[in-house]
């Protein structure tokens, strides 16, 4: 059996720039594994701008910033494969199949699974009504009208305010599309403050808030849809149904870490964010395999994803250079609002000089504060003005902040009142 | 005067601004309901000069891909991000084209170039 020392299941940004930083760290024998034609994954459609600036201090569309890691990866000649898919995940196993070579397992020191997420689709939603065309996720439709160069629709309704969903309200409307009305079945959008205004509101269009699609009609194409506001409890409220006619139902209503294979290899999945369970070097409960980027937690900025993966990408480079250790972290929770933290587990001993725990709250909260305890003892309390479901926040844990906790059984990140 | 309300999106908090404006003189007069400095720069610039890059993708003749995408160059006029996609979408390109290269010069008369932003390689 052919071997490498590490293998990355995913050519997007987060395997990009996994492979970059293992290289970096001394790894020689490096392979990506890449389902798609192109390297870049998602990034490839996303032709709008606002990417990098965290990490190149300049806004850059998708297709950009995905060329700027490409190109370290060609440039350091690491090698990688496009049109393979990876079959079967077991720990330092990979199993894949592509037209060259057929299926082929190999050894692997170390995996790092950078699959990414896929969007939830409408057979997840139950709306009532017929399965006419015109009906398409927000990415799908992304995929058609900028890389396949389709006209997707010309009247359009959005249900879900993602990201993506808001993206393509704007781009929609720049190919000459009506976009009637994005409606979302919370009473906040998931989505980037930034978005709404220039994607929304530099159009004028509507975001309905705590509103769903009740009823879709059209046989053969998509001919209108109702809309309904919804009460607390989600459930729609008779005598509001509002109809639209209309061509086109995109949806974003939420993305899901596509982990099939992680499952497969026996890897801790967290319920929460639907990706693996992992301590602070992103090493799941499987040995030698990490997690990174959209498959281990859906991200809201690129920028993000590619600092994950650095850090995915060296912790593999040292495992597979021969630093295992022992998995003997203690838990971080996440609770009073909080409904995840990345990771999920911490070694005080032998964690970096820095951590960042990145986490979700469940709920938009003015005001609040962040809180950190070691155990009973709160160690850290930040207040913050606004915290959202739609962006990712973050705590740093010094390691010297556990100077006098060297016994600490659990780490809580939670929001408290004050 | 004239009054003009905007979400904030210098950050999540997105504060409500609204801004006074003297329409004789083109001043802002008071900015007001802003947390910050950003809110009121903010204000100011959305309120006396609105500018976005316009990113799109065009047909691409003899390429590895269908579509090679787009941006303008620099930010152009709010006003004028309508024009500027009336021109992208009378425009295709031919492979190769590179990252950066111009696509279309002078783009609406705005004095700003759309380039490329992927690379399309000859089939």
């Amino acid at each position: 059996m052919n071997g490498h020392d590490i293998v990355i299941i995913g050519g997007g940004p987060a395997g990009l720039a996994a492979a970059v930083a293992a290289r970096e760290t001394g790894v020689q024998d490096i392979l990506i594994l890449e389902r798609n034609h192109q390297l870049g994954g998602i990034l490839n459609q996303c032709i709008h701008n606002g990417f990098g600036l965290h990490t190149f201090r300049e806004e850059l569309t998708g297709p950009e910033y995905a060329q700027r890691y490409i190109d370290k990866v060609l440039g350091s000649h690491i090698p990688y494969r496009v049109d393979t898919m990876v079959l079967d995940v077991q720990s330092h196993r990979v199993t894949y199949i592509n037209r060259e070579e057929g299926m082929v397992t190999i050894s692997a020191k170390a995996i790092i699974l950078a699959m990414g997420c896929r969007e939830r689709p409408r057979g997840a939603l139950n709306i009532p009504g017929y399965r006419p065309a015109g009906i398409f996720s927000a990415g799908t439709a992304q995929r058609l009208t900028n890389i396949e160069g389709y006209k997707v629709g010309s009247k359009v309704v959005i249900l879900g305010s993602g990201d993506i969903g808001l993206i393509m309200a704007r781009r929609m409307t720049l190919e000459g599309a009506k976009v009637e009305v994005v409606a979302e079945l919370m009473p906040f959008s998931g989505g980037l403050k930034r978005n709404i205004v220039q994607c929304l509101d530099d159009y004028n269009i509507p975001l309905k808030l705590s509103h769903t699609v009740v009823d879709i009609q059209g046989k053969e194409r998509v001919t209108g849809v109702t809309i309904a506001a919804v009460d607390s409890h989600r459930k729609p409220i008779p005598g509001t149904e509002e109809h639209y006619d209309c061509d086109t139902l995109l949806l974003s209503v939420g993305l899901l870490p596509e982990n099939e294979l992680s499952r497969g290899a026996h890897v801790d999945i967290n319920q929460v964010t639907s990706g693996p369970v992992v301590d602070d070097t992103l090493e799941t409960s499987q040995d030698g395999i990490f997690a990174c980027g959209n498959v281990l937690h859906v991200h809201d900025l690129v920028d993000y994803v590619s600092e994950e993966a650095s850090l995915a990408g060296r912790n593999a480079a040292l495992y597979a250079l021969g630093g295992k250790r022992e998995k003997k972290g203690i838990p971080i929770v996440a609770t009073g609002g909080v409904r995840y933290t990345v990771p999920q587990r911490l070694d005080i001993h032998h964690m970096s000089d820095m951590v960042t725990v990145r986490f979700r709250v469940g709920d938009v909260y003015k005001g609040r504060y962040v809180s950190v305890y070691y155990d009973d003892t709160r160690v850290m309390h930040l207040k913050k003005k606004v915290l959202a479901p739609g962006e990712m926040e973050q705590v740093i844990l010094q390691k010297n902040s556990f100077g006098q906790f060297s016994d600490v059984k659990t780490i809580t990140v939670k929001t408290e009142e004050a | 005067m004239s009054r003009k309300e905007f979400i904030c999106i210098g950050c999540p908090l997105g504060c409500n601004l609204v801004v006074e404006f003297d329409d004789e003189k083109k001043e802002v007069l008071s900015v007001a309901g802003n947390s910050c400095r950003t809110g009121d720069i903010y204000a100011r610039k959305e309120t006396t000069n609105p500018t976005r890059i316009v990113t799109s993708s065009v047909p691409v003749s003899g390429g590895d891909m269908a579509m090679v995408s787009v941006k303008t160059q620099r930010d152009v006029p709010k006003s004028m991000i309508f024009p500027v996609m009336d021109v992208i979408h009378k425009t295709k390109a031919k492979a190769p084209v590179h990252i950066g290269e111009v696509v279309i010069r002078d783009v609406a008369g705005t004095g700003v170039d759309v380039v490329a932003t992927r690379n399309v390689n000859e089939r």
